[in-house]
């Protein structure tokens, strides 16, 4: 293996569910050894949402619970237990990072808390990261995604003006909040090297993804106006959305911006009649007549395959894409294919199966990605062993004693 | 590479030239508010980011744009022609002092001007360019043109985003490129640690595709270990939850209209092996009964409510209840009671509802900023996280067109005051 950018971090990872993961996932994909903290008293939710493998429930099963925690050790420890918050501060004195994701004040309970921390390993660095942040009136409102993509704004603002909002897909602010929180955190590793110095971090998920819809926020704060729905509408292209094509559910992005892009474009459909109609030849009236506009340029793409009219549209320069469906077409789809976006891993439960890689390539320390999600408590023994320097008979004293949990109770 | 000295911020003393541009700003962004000293190159004349609306008090002026206002926060601004010669020039002696370059030309346009990386590295050995584009540097789309809905489109989420009698729709504020540039953020932070251990800069290559397709949570999953495609949901706010036979999908509301806007509250994530969702579900019901509105649902063991399983009947039938009871009451109401119980519910905010939300209130979440030539103060969205040490903080509001023009380039490089004023005759700042 090549050189690894963390290969000197050690992370103690106690988060769940989404964001937490995936930030440790992120440094772990670049060398730093994590260890997962779980515990089948307390499982992780992602366990217990599908999809499952031939769609069998099982905390072993499910992908969602595996595609957020490559590369890592995982271990099943209660920590409501002394001897399980022994471990627990074995491990951060192992560890570089600490990560916590629970409602706020759960780390102190287990006397694992930042104040806690800091006597016993003054140069930790630890986050936590939950959907309103560690203090506030909604603070100790536990929550997932769902709520931090409702309330930071975003859920409003997909569909269509005249009805009811869609909402955005699935937990979006679990999709940007760990972005962020990476960033600081590597910017935090780098301030301790020069420093010394330990940080705590306090991540509001919603706060985080409020970042993406900042223009909008600005045009309240001084203009007042409350940014509503626009179904596929945007200021500065016509025609501009999805446009329905040749078989089932099968759809094309395209948007013409420039009078260049709609000359070509008119080309590119063998300039019918209706483009040289005066309600169409400018982009002010075809912005007013946009309507009217999509319908006829669906009733064109509708003839075609999606891929046929985008690649059309693209060898013309004129921007256009498939709707990708989360199936065939992404898999499939040559460009990801060579940026190797999906690795697929063998997991123990589950078997081969898909993973993301990062977005961005980096040149020179590629990342790795060789272990598939842990199934839980998957890497008790090397962790015991290995990391912590457990004998033998203390495992075994733990495992009796059930520190280290082996049952689920799912009744 | 020394290691700068600055601890006041996290990022202190490192320096960013920033030629990006649109959402791909955002990179630059996240590094100045952490502390480097970022520079954001524009062409003479501006960037063409200052035509992007809204606009300050709705005047379209590039000295006004909202959406530059608010990705170029904490950046000094310099106007800068890199296709001329002698701009080209005075760019190369920048990348000298400089630890990161942020671009989102398309690809080949830096090389073909010859700042490409490897032309970078000759001059600074250990720099770091962060390129981003639609879909990266190379391969066989690599030379596609991507609009932010094009984005959005192939990477994925357009196909699970609107009602399903109607076509895929975009998020109404464009997101795709933001996510290209937040990820960009993250491959130079990988790239500037490395560096920090090694002595060694590198070529970070960003995809806008990719970046979308990591916003996806379990739809790959689904295809990939299922074979299935999920559908867009329902226009009444309800999804569609594959299940294998012989119950076959389960039709749950997710969204649900309250008396001034809409909730998020997950109906078939009400109850199971989760603890923490039975509470949850035991106090909405409690509220319901205080108002005579629960009908039978006190009775009914949410333990025992298990999707793998459960009747579509039992689920139409509860809905009825919670649909009813939610139209009763107010966004805030709503969110108060949850806060104070763990009801696991959260408002369809709006621009305003956020700004005027009394959580974030609390948290400072919103920070003001000076804008002296506007004689004005504006509340910008704060900070993605707050830190014990070297906070987090806005440094100084979007640069003017050339206004750190005299700071870098006289004070700095050492260029003349005659000298400047033939460059800018010359159309090179």
């Amino acid at each position: 293996m090549e050189r690894q950018v963390f290969e000197n971090i050690n992370i103690a990872d106690f988060s769940w569910v989404g964001v937490g993961p995936q930030t440790a996932r992120e440094l772990a994909e670049h060398g730093a050894t994590v260890v997962r903290v779980e515990s089948h008293k307390r499982l992780d939710q992602l366990r217990l949402i599908g999809p499952y493998k031939d769609f069998e429930p099982g905390i072993d099963r499910t992908a969602f619970g595996a595609c957020f925690n490559t590369n890592k050790y995982g271990i099943s420890v209660d920590l409501k237990t002394a001897r399980g918050q022994e471990v627990g501060r074995k491990l951060v004195m192992w560890a570089d990072i600490v990560c916590d994701s629970m409602t706020p004040g759960s780390m102190k309970k287990m006397g694992l808390d930042y104040e806690s921390l800091k006597k016993i390993k003054p140069d930790i660095i630890m986050f936590s990261t939950c959907q309103f942040g560690q203090y506030g009136p909604y603070a100790q409102l536990p929550g997932y995604g769902n709520i931090g993509a409702a309330m930071s704004g975003a859920s409003y603002l997909v569909g269509w003006p005249e009805r009811a909002p869609a909402g955005v897909h699935g937990a979006y602010s679990d999709f940007i909040a760990p972005w962020f929180l990476i960033s600081t955190l590597i910017a935090a590793l780098i301030y301790r090297k020069k420093t010394g110095k330990g940080i705590y971090i306090d991540m509001s998920q919603i706060e985080a993804a409020i970042t993406f819809l900042s223009p909008l926020i600005l045009d309240y704060t001084v203009n007042g106006r409350v940014a509503e729905r626009m179904g596929n509408k945007t200021p500065c292209a016509a025609p501009h959305g999805s446009f329905p094509c040749l078989g089932e559910n099968r759809w094309v992005a395209i948007s013409v911006s420039t009078d260049e892009e709609w000359e070509k474009f008119c080309q590119i459909m063998g300039n019918p009649d209706w483009t040289k109609n005066g309600k169409f030849n400018t982009f002010m009236e075809r912005k007013k007549n946009e309507d009217e506009l999509n319908n006829l340029v669906g009733e064109w793409t509708k003839t075609y395959p999606p891929e046929q009219v985008a690649s059309m549209m693209q060898d013309s320069g004129v921007p256009a894409g498939v709707v990708e469906n989360c199936h065939e077409d992404l898999f499939n789809d040559p460009q990801l294919k060579h940026r190797q976006h999906f690795r697929f891993l063998d997991h123990k439960v589950i078997g081969r199966h898909a993973y993301n890689a990062p977005a961005y390539i980096l040149s020179k320390t590629p990342n790795h990605i060789f272990k598939a999600g842990p199934t839980l408590g998957e890497d008790n023994e090397y962790v015991f062993k290995d990391i912590l320097g457990y004998s033998d008979d203390e495992i075994a004293n733990l495992l009796v004693e059930g520190v280290i949990t082996t049952d689920a109770d799912l009744s | 590479m020394e290691t700068p000295t600055n601890t006041e911020t996290l990022l202190g003393g490192y320096r960013v030239l920033d030629l990006s541009e649109f959402g791909s700003l955002l990179c630059g962004k996240v590094l100045g508010d952490l502390g480097a000293d970022v520079i954001k190159i524009e062409p003479p004349g501006g960037s063409p980011t200052r035509n992007m609306g809204p606009f300050y008090r709705d005047t379209p002026h590039p000295e006004k744009s909202l959406f530059w206002f608010a990705f170029n926060t904490s950046k000094r601004g310099i106007t800068l022609d890199v296709e001329k010669a002698d701009g080209k020039e005075l760019f190369i002696r920048l990348v000298k002092t400089a630890d990161i370059i942020v671009e989102s030309f398309h690809p080949g346009y830096m090389k073909n001007l010859g700042v490409g990386y490897p032309d970078l590295c000759r001059v600074k050995p250990d720099i770091i360019m962060t390129s981003i584009t639609p879909f990266g540097q190379t391969g066989p789309f690599s030379h596609y043109k991507g609009a932010d809905i094009v984005g959005w489109a192939m990477g994925g989420i357009m196909g699970l985003s609107g009602d399903n009698d109607r076509p895929p729709v975009q998020q109404s504020h464009p997101q795709s490129y933001y996510h290209a540039g937040v990820q960009g953020a993250v491959g130079t932070m990988v790239a500037l640690y490395h560096r920090e251990m090694s002595g060694e800069g590198q070529h970070v290559d960003v995809s806008m595709q990719q970046s979308v397709v990591l916003t996806l949570m379990y739809a790959i999953e689904y295809g990939d270990l299922l074979g299935i495609t999920l559908p867009r949901p329902r226009p009444s706010g309800a999804t569609i939850s594959p299940r294998g036979e012989p119950h076959g999908p389960l039709v749950g509301q997710r969204r649900w209209e309250c008396k001034d806007g809409y909730i998020t509250w997950i109906h078939l994530l009400a109850g199971g092996s989760q603890p923490g969702m039975v509470r949850s579900t035991k106090e909405l019901v409690k509220w319901m009964e205080e108002e005579d509105m629960a009908g039978d649902l006190p009775q009914y063991d949410w333990s025992q409510f298990d999707t793998a399983t459960v009747h579509q009947e039992l689920v139409d039938h509860q809905k009825e209840l919670f649909k009813n009871f939610f139209l009763t009451k107010t966004k805030r109401e709503l969110m108060d009671r949850a806060a104070s119980r763990g009801i696991l519910l959260g408002a369809f905010q709006t621009t305003k509802d956020i700004v005027e939300c009394p959580h974030l209130a609390a948290r400072e979440f919103f920070t003001e900023v000076d804008h002296p030539e506007l004689g004005d103060t504006i509340a910008y969205p704060g900070a993605w996280a707050k830190t014990s040490e070297a906070p987090w903080k806005i440094s100084r509001r979007a640069p003017l067109i050339g206004e750190h023009n005299k700071e870098i380039y006289e004070k700095e490089l050492g260029i003349s005051k005659d000298q400047l004023a033939i460059l800018k005759n010359r159309g090179v700042i």
